[in-house]
């Protein structure tokens, strides 16, 4: 099971990005674990300067963007 | 899934895609130019209100400039957008390291307006900038700089007032953003920042991504549509109002109160402005249609930096970060700098 963390302090964008990630993981039968870091101090761990920021395992795979579909199932698989 | 991968390899022309975008322009230059004869014939053919009646000439303006400003929202926003894929703020970082002040705050404003910025990230990117040693009134100038000269209002302004007014808009807003961050370096107000900011440390070194054509493109369309989708209704109820205005308010009426002469008309139109925030779509129209009426422009382009660039949320969200006192400084930095363009044109104009 992958660990999925979604960065960002409750913007429009990080609601948008964890809702795309559960689409995704629903249509393709991904199991993860889906998190929500929302503490700044927490957040900037990974180095990031725009949220929202997708943590898969611990590693930083995206950052300030929505990333589209094909590239998000990538990432998550 | 290894499709991406020899992608990557083997760079291709997107003809299919280049077609398609010089037809949309096409397309585009096509209604642009369709708008103003079609606008007339519903007002003056299809309703038959008399030409030069206050009705018709409300009407004609409001469908004149409703599709025309839709227009150029959506195909500027688009090429600006496009534009903004080529750039990133892990990028603007980099460039910014190492500079000294003046030299930073001059390239921090510049990167302000083409960094792609939502005042929502405005937590992680001071921190990101403060923590790799970029000074805090160079970091001032690009958080000044980005939200302020912002796509829709220059767009607005460029459709309503023409490219000159447009212009001296985000060149007032540089300078604002360049002086506003030297001050505030200057000041030495270090103190002022919330502690916690100074022990992060942060590991990992970002991300950065290889665009390819098409997906630069597709997130261009992406903005278009959120953008547009976000503003549209305040375009047309701001230009509705200002269609009244312009077909119903006499000549000069705003002289006495928004002109040259009534010198308290700037830090009320600045005052005026804070409450506005992010709604500088429905402003525009309104404020275009003053000016038409008596309004002088230094009030008019305090007003809209001050809609624009003095925004409440944006000082709520960087609470976060900054103490109060130094909240205060910015804003107050800021208010005293509009305030001084606003004055500033009235006398040159």
């Amino acid at each position: 099971m992958k660990n999925v963390k979604i960065l960002g302090s409750g913007c429009a964008n990080c609601k948008r990005l964890e809702q795309n990630v559960r689409n995704l993981a629903d249509k393709h039968n991904l199991q993860l674990e889906i998190e929500k870091v929302t503490d700044y101090a927490e957040i900037m761990k990974w180095n990031i300067l725009s949220t929202p920021g997708l943590v898969v395992d611990g590693k930083l795979v995206s950052a300030g963007i929505i990333p589209n579909d094909q590239r998000l199932l990538e990432m998550l698989q | 899934m290894d499709d991406s991968l020899s992608l990557q390899t083997k760079p291709e022309i997107p003809w299919r895609l280049i077609g398609l975008l010089s037809l949309a322009a096409a397309l585009w230059l096509l209604a642009y130019n369709t708008i103003q004869p079609l606008a007339n014939w519903i007002a003056y053919t299809l309703l038959a209100l008399p030409q030069g009646s206050r009705l018709g000439e409300s009407l004609a303006f409001f469908f004149y400039d409703v599709p025309k400003i839709i227009l150029l929202l959506g195909g500027m926003i688009f090429l600006i957008s496009l534009l903004r894929t080529f750039f990133s703020p892990e990028q603007t970082r980099a460039m910014l390291g190492g500079k000294r002040e003046g030299v930073g705050n001059v390239l921090a404003a510049l990167l302000g307006i083409v960094t792609p910025f939502c005042s929502c990230s405005a937590v992680p990117l001071f921190i990101g900038f403060v923590e790799s040693g970029i000074p805090l009134g160079v970091t001032f100038s690009f958080l000044i700089a980005a939200p302020t000269i912002n796509e829709v209002a220059v767009v607005m302004l460029f459709g309503l007032f023409g490219w000159k007014v447009a212009g001296l808009y985000i060149a007032s807003g540089l300078v604002i953003a360049i002086l506003a961050g030297v001050v505030i370096g200057r000041l030495k107000l270090e103190r002022y920042v919330e502690d916690f900011v100074w022990q992060i440390k942060s590991q990992g070194e970002g991300v950065v991504e290889k665009l390819t054509f098409q997906e630069r493109v597709e997130r261009s369309w992406e903005s278009v549509k959120e953008i547009v989708g976000k503003v549209w209704l305040y375009v047309v109820v701001g230009i509705a109002v200002g269609a009244g205005i312009h077909g119903y308010v006499p000549e000069s009426a705003l002289s006495s109160i928004m002109g040259k002469q009534a010198w308290w008309s700037v830090p009320a139109a600045v005052l005026l402005g804070i409450p506005l925030y992010s709604n500088a779509a429905g402003v525009i129209p309104i404020v275009s249609a003053l000016m038409e009426k008596g309004a002088s422009l230094g009030t008019v382009l305090a007003f809209m930096m001050s809609v624009v660039g003095l925004s409440l949320p944006e000082a709520i969200i960087l609470r976060r970060v900054l103490k109060p006192q130094l909240i205060a400084v910015f804003i107050g930095v800021i208010g005293v700098a509009i305030i001084i363009t606003g004055y500033l044109f009235n006398w040159i104009m």
